[in-house]
């Protein structure tokens, strides 16, 4: 925690992007959050992917639980619209948000305790439903605010600061999220930008609800020897399939075969994900294919990362709704409530 | 890269930007910070200690240390010019502000160690080697061709840029230790003075005569013609009082400066400096320039003087080439005559401040003293010894021309020399400041040094009005910072000296500080030759006269690599470190000045 605020100064090859800002502009208030806590570095990582991908501030909303991941939206888009709701809620507060307008980039941040525990029914539906989101989970496998329980995404054997083993089952958002028809689904980790970094910019690039499990160490409460969510742990046994690179839409394309080991997927906006294979077999197109990986290696304790499963013909809740191009929010009184000659028309079309 | 050893006495020295760009390597960030806390009396003896003459560098020193100074480079996105800390008004401050500090001075040894030390010229180089050395116990001799000690300092330098009293009082400092001052001695044989039986003899005789020019006219209105600093110290005894109306001062270097600003004080209304190259290229500071510039001082360039016009034996004015710069094949920089016509300007007199010269004309050349073909003695650049072994040179003696700050430093190491050659040790091997590293913590996020940065541009120093300096060659033209306006200033000060501090097997490769840095200093990459890791860090290191400072062989096989050009010592790595693998810790040096620091034994074990 530092209680002086950023100095205004800064490296003089810091460029701005196409919409005039430069990275520090995308920056929020001073972390209140533990020094060294991956949550930060998180927040590093979000600060750069929307400074590469020339966001305007003012078009990001950026909604959260209760919890120090939940806290984080205050440490960076200090130009954005955000909203902290209550402890679990955030899916259904975001899924409302998007319903009223959906010209805004939601961005959801929440926790391993605020997603996996109290609020797993909110975050359920959420994925069911294909919220046009980016769903970010800053996992650390305890209850970092609360001063470290165990969470529900603790491993089984994982053991305390205070050296007791956790004997529950974890709870696994990426199989979760991959079996409720998620459309974008990745794993990362707060100590690997150069993989992080990419994964947020192809989910912002997504259409549909786009996930990421961030395991992200709580150096206060979980960053013993003897926990699998551990700086060291996760450095050790991280097996990530594919490296990404997102080559955006306004770049000209050169339209050839992607080499061997090399998948592309074009996403709806245009710009195009380019993986290179570092697990030979690896499809990130198979949704089936990739929860029987994500299972085999889990088994041999081993934390699956990178761009896991992504669906680029994936359809958003708006569109499943079938509803107006028109953001609701920007519908006038006569179009939201056409009068009863209207109503008389639908009633009789139903009898 | 191979990893930086920390250890080596030079790193983090030349961090401090400041302190390593004085010639006396003065620690600049501590008297800053003492002077920031009103603690002016402090701030002075620190800098007395390194650069004897606080005071008058305070108002006069040529300040390397502000070019180099790290501010001018972080303030480029503050919103304003980026400009150092004024270094050197901040050091007036302390000398302005100390009260009486005449208790705190050493006292003249009550006993003396029996070695005689002779210095020709009381400039400021002697003056240092007599400080050093009276201090701990020799008897040193000064012999000056003026009445008065100061050398250059109290002849040359007009008194409305250094008022005589702030002379008087810091050389008395020094004749207060008991130094034996012979006045208006010029010595003229080098022989006699070998002769005499003193333990060692110092140099510090300055470079006395002023280059003339030698065109037309010359000789036919000499009586109109002066040599700059010949003219000026004319002026500074009160010979001359009053100059013409018209008034051409030929040169561009701070001779000229000091000649033009003189003349418009003695009655000069006139007055017109010209200089042959550009004024970009103009020898003299900036500062100087402006000053005169604010004085209603014209600055003529790429004039080359041709004639001096007289008539019935008097001076009317004098005719110049014009000429134009043009970069040769070999990119060297020539005049050439634009082929437009030569231009005439009328005037009364003429100050010729084209460059000074060395002589030696007392210095038999048979005395056991070599000099090289530029007439300059042949010296150990390290300890000043000539090819005499007795006999030492400083100041502007020693390699030319240079100003305060050099001789000052000449005259810590000259005295080093000797107090070890007295002392029976080899003089080339001199011990290396040890440097002192202390760590600032005081609590989580509480430093014992203040880290908040300010963007607050740099604070001009009040002049006094120009009706009043320009009729009284007295009045001091600046006016100094109160304290309020020093305390300001001194919080644009990074501290420089409070450095980042890494060690390896403390970090968890978090990345917190990485991402907290605002000046995006440091990097987790792979090691690798440094042009190439240069360009390959979070911000690109540019500036290849900045150090990087690498710790290789991290857990995940990569490096820390910090680029220290632009790091603000805000301390806030150390701050979101959670292992407290950087921590921020003050370095102090102090140069080993004679005394029984500088000597490492060897002399009395020799003995025994
Ligand atoms: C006009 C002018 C302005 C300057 N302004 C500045 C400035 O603002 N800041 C700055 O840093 N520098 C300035 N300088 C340069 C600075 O004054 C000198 O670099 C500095 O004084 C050199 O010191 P020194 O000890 O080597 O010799 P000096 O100061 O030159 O002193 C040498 C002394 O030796 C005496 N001497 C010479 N020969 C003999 C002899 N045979 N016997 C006895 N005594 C002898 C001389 O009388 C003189 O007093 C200026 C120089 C000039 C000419
Ligand atoms: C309704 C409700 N129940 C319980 C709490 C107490 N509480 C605050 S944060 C938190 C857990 C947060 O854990 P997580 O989401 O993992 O965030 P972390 O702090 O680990 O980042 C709990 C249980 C609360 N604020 N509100
Ligand atoms: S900022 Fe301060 S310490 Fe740093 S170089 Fe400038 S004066 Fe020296
Ligand atoms: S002190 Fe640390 S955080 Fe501050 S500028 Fe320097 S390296 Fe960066
Ligand atoms: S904050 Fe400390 S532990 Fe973390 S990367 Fe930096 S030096 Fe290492
Ligand atoms: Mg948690």
């Amino acid at each position: 925690m530092t209680y002086l605020a950023k100095p205004r100064l800064h490296h003089p090859s810091l460029k701005p992007n196409a919409v005039g800002f430069t990275r520090r502009d995308y920056e929020g208030r001073i972390s209140t959050l533990c020094a060294g806590c991956g949550h930060d570095s998180i927040s590093a990582a979000i600060i750069q992917a929307c400074w590469e991908l020339d966001i305007e501030p003012h078009r990001v909303a950026k909604l959260s639980g209760i919890g120090c991941s939940s806290k984080t939206p205050d440490y960076f888009l200090g130009q954005s619209h955000g909203f902290n709701t209550v402890h679990g809620r955030m899916p259904s507060v975001l899924t409302g948000a998007y319903l009223a307008n959906k010209s805004l980039l939601y961005l959801g941040v929440s926790g391993d305790g605020d997603s996996a525990s109290i609020g797993i029914g909110q975050f359920v539906h959420c994925m069911r439903r294909g919220v046009d989101m980016v769903y970010l989970v800053e996992n650390n496998g305890v209850y970092g605010l609360t001063k470290g329980q165990f969470s529900a995404t603790a491993d089984a054997g994982s053991k305390s600061k205070k050296g007791v083993l956790n004997t529950d089952s974890p709870v696994d958002l990426v199989a979760l999220a991959l079996q409720l028809g998620a459309s974008f689904v990745a794993r990362s980790f707060s100590g690997d930008k150069a993989q992080l970094v990419p994964l947020i910019k192809a989910a912002i690039g997504h259409r549909g609800a786009a996930f990421i499990d961030v395991i992200s160490p709580c150096v206060a409460f979980n960053n013993h020897t003897g926990s699998t969510k551990s700086y060291d742990y996760v450095r050790e046994h991280n097996d990530s399939v594919n490296f990404l690179d997102v080559i955006e839409g306004r770049e000209p394309i050169e339209i050839e075969q992607p080499p061997e080991g090399v998948i592309e997927v074009v996403q709806h906006d245009g710009s195009i994900l380019r993986l290179r294979r570092t697990e030979p077999d690896y499809d990130p197109r198979d949704r089936i294919g990739a929860m029987n990986f994500i299972a085999r290696h889990q088994e041999r304790g081993e934390v699956v990362t990178g761009l896991l499963f992504v669906d680029p013909q994936a359809r958003d809740f708006h569109q499943h709704l079938g509803s107006v191009q028109t953001p609701l929010n920007r519908l006038g009184a006569a179009e939201l409530c056409p009068g009863a000659a209207v109503l008389e028309k639908i009633n009789a079309s139903l009898r | 890269m191979q990893s930086t050893d920390i250890g080596h006495p030079d790193y983090f020295h030349k961090v401090v930007d400041c302190q390593w760009a004085c010639p006396a390597h003065t620690p600049v960030p501590e008297y800053i910070r003492l002077i920031a806390d009103g603690r002016y009396a402090d701030a002075y003896m620190i800098n007395w200690k390194s650069n004897v003459f606080p005071g008058v560098l305070g108002r006069t020193c040529d300040r390397p240390c502000e070019p180099a100074c790290r501010r001018g480079r972080v303030e480029e996105t503050a919103g304003h010019t980026p400009e150092p800390v004024a270094i050197c008004r901040l050091k007036r401050v302390a000398a302005d502000y100390k009260g009486d500090v005449s208790a705190r001075m050493p006292d003249a040894p009550a006993q003396r160690n029996g070695k005689r030390v002779v210095c020709v010229g009381a400039g400021p180089a002697s003056l240092t080697v007599a400080r050093d050395l009276a201090a701990i116990g020799y008897e040193v001799v000064v012999y000056d061709g003026e009445s008065r000690a100061g050398g250059f300092i109290r002849t040359q330098i007009p008194r409305f840029r250094l008022p005589e009293s702030v002379i008087d009082e810091e050389i008395g400092y020094i004749l207060g230790l008991g130094v034996e001052f012979r006045s208006g001695q010029r010595i003229d044989s080098m022989k006699d003075l070998l002769a005499q039986g003193f333990d060692a003899i110092f140099v510090g005789c300055g470079a006395p005569r002023g280059r003339d020019l030698d065109i037309p006219g010359r000789r036919e209105a000499a009586a109109q013609i002066h040599i700059g600093i010949d003219w000026l110290a004319s002026v500074s005894f009160g010979h001359v009082h009053r100059v013409g109306r018209r008034v051409i001062v030929l040169g561009g270097g701070n001779t000229a400066m000091d000649c033009c600003r003189s003349a418009r004080r003695l009655g000069g209304e006139h007055v017109t400096v010209v200089v042959r190259s550009g004024f970009e290229e103009m020898k003299a500071s900036p500062w100087e320039k402006e000053d005169a510039m604010h004085e209603g001082i014209p600055i003529r360039n790429f004039l080359v003087p041709v004639a001096f016009l007289h008539s019935e034996g008097r001076l009317t004015g004098m005719q110049f080439q014009q000429v134009r710069p043009q970069v040769d094949a070999q990119g060297r920089r020539q005049l050439l005559p634009t082929g437009e016509p030569d231009i005439e300007i009328d005037c009364d007199e003429v100050l010729i401040a084209v460059g000074q010269e060395n002589a030696f004309p007392w210095i038999e050349r048979d005395a056991g003293i070599e000099f090289d073909r530029w007439g300059l003695p042949k010296l150990d650049e390290q300890t000043l010894q000539s090819t005499h072994p007795k006999v030492f040179f400083g100041g502007d003696a020693a390699f030319g021309p240079k100003n305060i700050i050099w001789a000052v430093a000449h005259g810590h190491e000259a005295a080093v020399s000797i107090d070890r050659m007295l002392n029976g040790e080899n003089l080339r091997e001199r011990p290396i400041p040890a440097p002192l590293l202390v760590s600032q913590k005081m609590g989580i996020h509480e430093w014992s040094y203040d880290n908040d940065i300010t963007t607050a541009a740099r604070n001009k120093v009040p002049w006094a009005p120009l009706e009043h300096t320009l009729n009284n060659i007295k009045a001091e033209v600046e006016l100094g910072f109160d304290p309020q306006l020093a305390w300001k200033e001194a919080q644009r000060c990074l501290n420089c000296d409070v450095q980042t501090v890494f060690t390896l097997n403390k970090c968890i490769e978090c990345d917190a500080c990485v991402d907290i840095c605002p000046m995006d200093c440091i990097s987790f990459t792979a090691n690798g030759p440094e042009a190439e890791l240069r360009t390959r860090l979070t911000a690109p290191a540019q500036n290849r006269s900045q150090d990087l400072y690498v710790a290789d062989g991290l857990k995940t096989g990569r490096a820390m690599v910090k680029d220290e050009d632009l790091c603000l010592h805000c301390g806030l790595c150390a701050e979101r470190c959670p292992t407290g693998a950087w921590d921020m810790q003050k370095f102090f040096l102090e140069m080993v000045h004679a005394g029984p620091g500088c000597r490492t034994g060897e002399g009395v074990r020799r003995a025994a």
